[in-house]
């Protein structure tokens, strides 16, 4: 095994075209494990500690761009405004410890369906941004997951950010454990309402061999919600409709049975989650309209 | 809140830091700063790295093992395997079962195989990886069923244990019914009748300091063994037959232990370090991970219990049956001790006229099961309890009255003919753990703001603001037996020094007892102040240089090595006195005719006449004194009837729980769990609710989250790991109020109870009862998954 | 390889190192500094917490060449801080001791450290802060009851004496 210990990302980027079987480790919480349980013996570890720009973020545009190494303690304490659903995601992540170390880009890297930050990132909209000595590639993020553990990157390529659209409305992010607090998901749900183009976006974790969107119960919700006027209105989501849009995020579910939980409790969980989180947001949304209103 | 003690004898009146006080523990600053010495910390000189191959199936026979390209490794020193073995190739807790490395046939997930030394961890785990082992896959046996069908492969052929006379099939380990008054009678004046079917998954230990020990090769061709285990000289009577050696060459020292609640009862790397040691005449230190320490030690017996309850209408509960299979795994370990307790406690802590109880342990090809805190009582307990409330509900009783009127006392007759002769206060464990005052409501509310999160089912995981949450109430009481039981001579060994430095004099107290986060070491020197009135006590680390202390299991080790400890402390004492009877005697009358004490360094009167200081007593020449010391002896089962007097003392807690549960998505907060226990004597307060709170809070795993998965199809293990087996963490640890009572044994030193194990038993039932509370399913399997909860 | 980094406030250096050991291996096998335990090495127990610049980490999930340069605290390195002399424990150790939080004392270390880290952040926490804050440190033996205690003590003793 060789260590690789490149200074800035320039570096970086040559080290993996020069070994693009080189693993590259940040926060370690996910490869470390790999090695520590003699499960993954890499020829190259590549460490990225030392590249300062993947700890950085920037909020000055439409969307945030979030440096790939940026610990989750760092989004809870410094983005919540601009990123809650992520936020709440990452309050979820293993314990403080882990929180100080992992990232989004890690949770990215390793592409399990089980990371947290997944359904957060679908539910608001993202891009990875991935590069390597050829060049930059935006990849949406619905496009970066291609199988359990699987994920959209070339062998020379390395993830630089993830660019999350700044939230316009109310995000909410649950997830179902057996413990209450340092647990792996065993299904997870996301949630953001864009009142800017009247959409409404979920992520689900866990409950696929990828992360996914809930599109036919986005659409629907999104369908209803125009339908009864509810995004001038404010009005409360009629239960029938926060039902059945529970239900057809169940349906977009394909989940297995695992040691951590039944598919049938994973479909179960994922439509209570749903209905759940949505009266969450709407609530909050409700809330902010009636603000605004007021205080025209 | 505590009780008063009864009489105390005079010597114990006037101690500082002597029994009954809260000292601190002698080893916390040394464990605050990171100086303390766990078995993973050793290090020695040119010390080499053991590892060990296990084996990937459940069952298979070995037709080869090719050991070549380990040995090729450039970093290895040593390569073992079964047919390197220098002498006995099987060892065992009770029967001699185990294969120190597999003989041909593997029989559990995980089994040793071959062993590896090497100047690096990975060194030697690479080498073990290029050794080629070819398997021949053989049918698993996985349960009762699959385990005592016809033509079933016999995991032990041949046996000629104890045990094997009286089974019926030779894939079970041990039977012991119980069967008293008369059941058929009974049950035709029964008003009520409740059956049940139980379910225990497998529980693990978990302690957090994991399987380790520096093994040093010694110039006489012995050992040095230094090591984390519960009990130093059973190791060492199962180890030196492995290593051909004689007892007295193999040296074993006690390290730091990280926790044990009964996971560190059987050998698990002890032997190998030693004979990798022996062979490569160099150190070898072995320290599982936590994947290894899955494989490496036994499991709490999963069990299935059914049981048959009548009662009368008034609510007398008139008989009782019940069938208890124990799932023992691959080898005994100590499955015929657990089958004992499951038989002889399976009533519970009630009177009941009429019972017909059996108990069973099976060998299969599941992970070897044995000791783990509550042994055998803990899976009858969970099913009992269930039992109380069925029965309670079927008369439209409050489930705590209909409990204390069948609540047994002193004086009431075990199913196995035993009197209880010591207080048995269950009706009031139970009236004082209801008084407690109730948590309240909805706490996760707060004025005006958002939910907080940590208070309700689910916590940071955000997965309820309140929505689905219905809260619950369960109660719980449990009996354990103290001590090793059915006529085991379970003794311990003490030898304690007096001796003057300058003007002070300084005890110094030498026992093998295992101290393993019990706080043994605690007692011991609280228990030499009192007897010996000096402020200062040293504790000789625990050897093999002195005779055995039992094992720190069975709730045993204050009562018995402190028992010990007592007596050679008295024995000192009556010396110290003898000698300034001679030396000072004529110079007061006192000497002959007053009651003699020991305080503050001085011999005293009763009366509180100084007669002579201790260090003058001494002068150059210290007194010793050492003793084997008994609890009463306790007799075996009748292996038909179960009758006899099979233990030495009883143990009572009661639990009150308060849950939260997410009903919609199953999810469960303990809210509060509240406990009320008779200690008998409190030695150390602080050290007893601790004893308590740690057990409850294991109890509040197996309720709603431990097991170990064991595929059935392929009997391997699932989980091994602490990502999927998951045990509480501090945010699913609610409040434990503990209630103390103090009812003296009179037959027991101080007239205390062994502490560590009732806890444990009564903390799962409770939970599970306020689960079924709050949702109103039946919840037949612990742990209650959220699977269960939701039908799904 | 070589790493070179910060150990309570003294420079190591480790030789030999593989590339595949943790910070926790070399603090425990190379550099004599075992007080950091080894009870899962998968990040889920928090017994070999330290303070990698400061911030709590578990050292079995940080590969040894990732410390270079920087520096490390480990529980050897609390006793004589926040306050405390040279050489004596620090207000949460002696908070550990005092109120029996301390059993088999393998999860101590790493709670003294994840304790000491949210006292210096809040100084006088709620019970809810300080069971979030150790919610990554299992313990086994206590069932944290006394461990709240200590917590809650080292905070008292460090409001009288602040």
């Amino acid at each position: 095994m060789d260590f690789l210990r490149p200074a800035d990302w320039e570096e970086a980027l040559a080290a993996k075209a020069a070994h693009p079987s080189a693993v590259p480790i940040a926060g370690g919480t996910d490869v470390m494990v790999e090695i520590n349980f003699d499960h993954r013996r890499p020829e190259y570890l590549l460490d990225l500690n030392r590249v300062g720009e993947l700890h950085e973020w920037q909020t000055d545009g439409p969307d945030v761009r979030l440096g790939a190494a940026v610990p989750y303690t760092r989004i809870l304490d410094h983005l919540r405004p601009e990123l809650p659903g992520l936020a709440l995601a990452a309050h979820t992540v293993g314990s403080p410890q882990i929180r100080n170390r992992g990232s989004v880009g890690g949770n990215l890297g390793a592409a399990s369906p089980a990371g947290d930050s997944h359904p957060a990132l679908l539910a608001a909209g993202a891009d990875v941004e991935v590069q390597s000595v050829r060049g930059t590639r935006l990849i949406p993020v619905e496009e970066f997951y291609t199988g359990v553990k699987r994920n959209a990157l070339a062998p020379d390529e390395l993830i630089r950010a993830v660019r999350i659209r700044r939230a316009t409305g109310p995000q909410q992010f649950s997830k179902v454990g057996t413990r209450n607090a340092m647990v792996i998901a065993v299904c997870a749900f996301g949630i953001a309402l864009h009142p800017e183009n009247r959409t409404v976006r979920t992520g689900i974790g866990s409950a696929a061999p990828t992360p996914v969107r809930a599109r036919v119960a986005e659409e629907f919700l999104a369908a209803a919600l125009e339908e009864g006027g509810l995004w001038e209105s404010g009005a409360a989501v009629p239960p029938s409709v926060a039902a059945h849009f529970a239900e057809l995020a169940a349906g977009a579910c394909n989940p297995i049975d695992d040691v951590r939980g039944s598919a049938a409790y994973r479909r179960r969980a994922v439509a209570v989650m749903a209905r759940r989180t949505l009266g969450w947001v709407w609530d909050a949304y409700r809330h902010d309209q009636g603000r605004g209103a007021r205080c025209a | 809140m505590r009780d008063t003690t009864p009489a105390v004898p005079a010597q114990a009146r006037r101690t500082t830091g002597g029994i009954g006080e809260s000292t601190l523990r002698p080893d916390g600053i040394p464990k605050v700063t990171g100086e303390f010495a766990y078995a993973s910390d050793l290090w020695h000189e040119d010390m080499l790295w053991g590892f060990t191959l296990r084996s990937p199936h459940a069952h298979a026979r070995i037709r080869s093992v090719d050991v070549s390209g380990a040995l090729a490794t450039p970093g290895v020193h040593a390569v073992m395997t079964h047919d390197d073995l220098p002498a006995a190739t099987r060892y065992g807790l009770e029967i001699q079962d185990t294969p120190v490395l597999a003989d041909g046939v593997v029989r559990h997930h995980g089994e040793p195989v071959a062993l590896v030394a090497a100047d690096h961890p990975e060194t030697a785990r690479r080498a073990a990886a290029r050794i080629v082992v070819d398997y021949e896959q053989l049918p698993v046996v996985t349960d009762e069923k699959t385990a005592t069908a016809p033509g079933a492969p016999v995991l032990h052929p041949g046996r000629t244990d104890d045990h094997a006379p009286h089974v019926a099939h030779p894939n079970i380990v041990h039977r012991q019914p119980v069967v008293r008054g008369d059941v058929a009678a009974a049950k035709a004046r029964a008003d009520v009748v409740v059956t049940g079917e139980y379910e225990m998954g497998m529980q693990d230990q978990a302690f957090l300091g994991p399987e380790s020990g520096l093994a040093v090769p010694a110039e006489d061709g012995g050992v040095d063994l230094f090591i984390a285990t519960q009990w130093l000289h059973a190791d060492l009577r199962q180890i030196a037959p492995v290593l051909g050696l004689p007892e007295d060459k193999v040296r074993m020292t006690l390290s730091g232990v990280g926790g044990a609640f009964g996971g560190r009862e059987d050998l698990s790397m002890q032997a190998h370090a030693c004979l990798l040691a022996l062979r490569t005449g160099r150190p070898v230190k072995i320290v599982y991970n936590r994947f290894e320490s899955f494989f490496g030690h036994v499991h709490r017996h999963p069990a299935k219990l059914a049981y048959e309850h009548g009662a009368t209408r008034d609510g007398r509960l008139l008989y009782m049956t019940c069938r208890i299979v124990l799932d023992g795994g691959a080898y005994a370990s100590s499955s015929p001790a657990v089958v004992g307790n499951a038989a002889s406690l399976s009533a519970g802590p009630y009177e009941i006229p009429s019972v017909d109880i059996e108990a069973l342990a099976l060998y299969t090809n599941n992970p070897p099961c044995g000791a783990m805190r509550g042994f055998g009582a803990v899976q009858a307990c969970f099913a009992y309890e269930a039992q109380m409330d069925r029965l309670a509900a079927a008369l439209e009783m409050d489930p705590v009255e209909f409990r204390r009127r069948n609540a047994m006392s002193q004086g009431s007759v075990m199913p196995t003919g035993q009197v209880v002769d010591a207080p048995a206060p269950v009706a009031e464990l139970l009236r004082r753990v209801k008084a407690m005052p109730l948590p309240p409501e909805r706490q996760w509310e707060s004025a005006g703001g958002a939910p907080d999160v940590r208070a309700l089912p689910g916590g940071l995981s955000n997965t309820t603001h309140g929505e689905g949450v219905v809260r619950g109430i369960g109660y719980a009481v449990g009996i354990k037996n103290v001590g090793f039981s059915e006529g085991f001579d379970d003794y311990s060994t003490a030898r304690v020094r007096l001796e003057a430095a300058g003007s002070e004099v300084v005890a110094t107290v030498h026992t093998a007892m295992a101290e393993v986060g019990q706080g043994g070491v605690t007692v011991h020197t609280q228990i030499a102040r009192t007897e010996l009135g000096v402020a200062r006590v040293v504790l000789h680390p625990a050897d093999t240089r002195v005779g055995s202390a039992g094992s720190t299991s069975a709730s045993r080790q204050t009562y018995v090595t402190g028992g010990a400890v007592r007596r050679a402390c008295e024995k000192a004492r009556e010396e110290v006195f003898e000698r300034g009877r001679a030396r000072f005697g004529t110079y007061h009358p006192a000497w002959a005719t007053a009651e003699l004490l020991l305080e503050g360094g001085k011999v005293v009167t009763d009366g509180g006449e100084v007669l002579a200081d201790l260090a003058d007593v001494l002068g150059d020449e210290a007194v010793e004194a050492e003793v084997e010391w008994r609890h009463r002896p306790t007799e075996p089962f009748d292996p038909h009837t179960g009758q006899g007097f099979g233990h030495v003392q009883y143990s009572f807690a009661a639990h009150r729980a308060v849950v939260e549960v997410d009903t919609e998505l199953g999810l469960v907060k303990v809210v509060e769990l509240a406990c009320a226990q008779d200690v008998g004597k409190a030695l150390n307060p602080l050290s007893v609710a601790g004893q308590i709170q740690g057990g409850t809070t294991q109890g509040l795993g197996l309720a709603v989250m431990e097991e170990i998965v064991v595929d059935p199809v392929t009997a391997k293990v699932r989980n091994p790991s602490f990502t999927d087996y998951l045990i509480p963490t501090i945010l699913d640890t609610p409040a434990i109020p503990v209630d103390i009572l103090e009812l003296a044994d009179t037959h027991a030193p101080y007239g205390l109870r062994g502490v560590g194990e009732a806890p444990t038993l009564s903390s799962t039932p409770a939970v599970v009862a306020a689960v079924r509370q709050a949702t109103g399913l039946a919840l037949t399997r612990v742990p209650v998954r959220p699977e269960h909860l939701t039908g799904t | 390889m070589r790493v070179n980094f910060t150990v309570n406030g003294r420079p190591q250096e480790a030789d030999d190192v593989w590339e595949g050991e943790s910070l926790l291996y070399v603090l425990r096998e190379r550099l004599g500094l075992p007080g950091s335990k080894n009870a899962c090495e998968q990040g889920e127990c928090g017994s070999c917490t330290v303070r990698l610049d400061g911030v709590p980490v578990c050292a079995c999930l940080v590969a040894a060449g990732q410390a270079e340069g920087r520096e490390v605290v480990t529980v050897e390195g609390l006793a004589g801080r926040s306050g405390a002399a040279e050489g004596e424990l620090s207000v949460v150790q002696r908070a550990f001791v005092d109120a029996g939080a301390v059993q088999c004392g393998f999860c101590t270390p790493g709670l003294l450290v994840a304790a000491d880290d949210l006292l210096e952040r809040v100084p006088q926490p709620s019970d809810a802060d300080i069971r979030e804050a150790l919610s990554g440190n299992l313990c086994r033996c206590t069932g944290y009851e006394k461990i709240l205690d200590a917590v809650r003590l080292a905070a008292a003793r460090t409001g009288e004496a602040g």
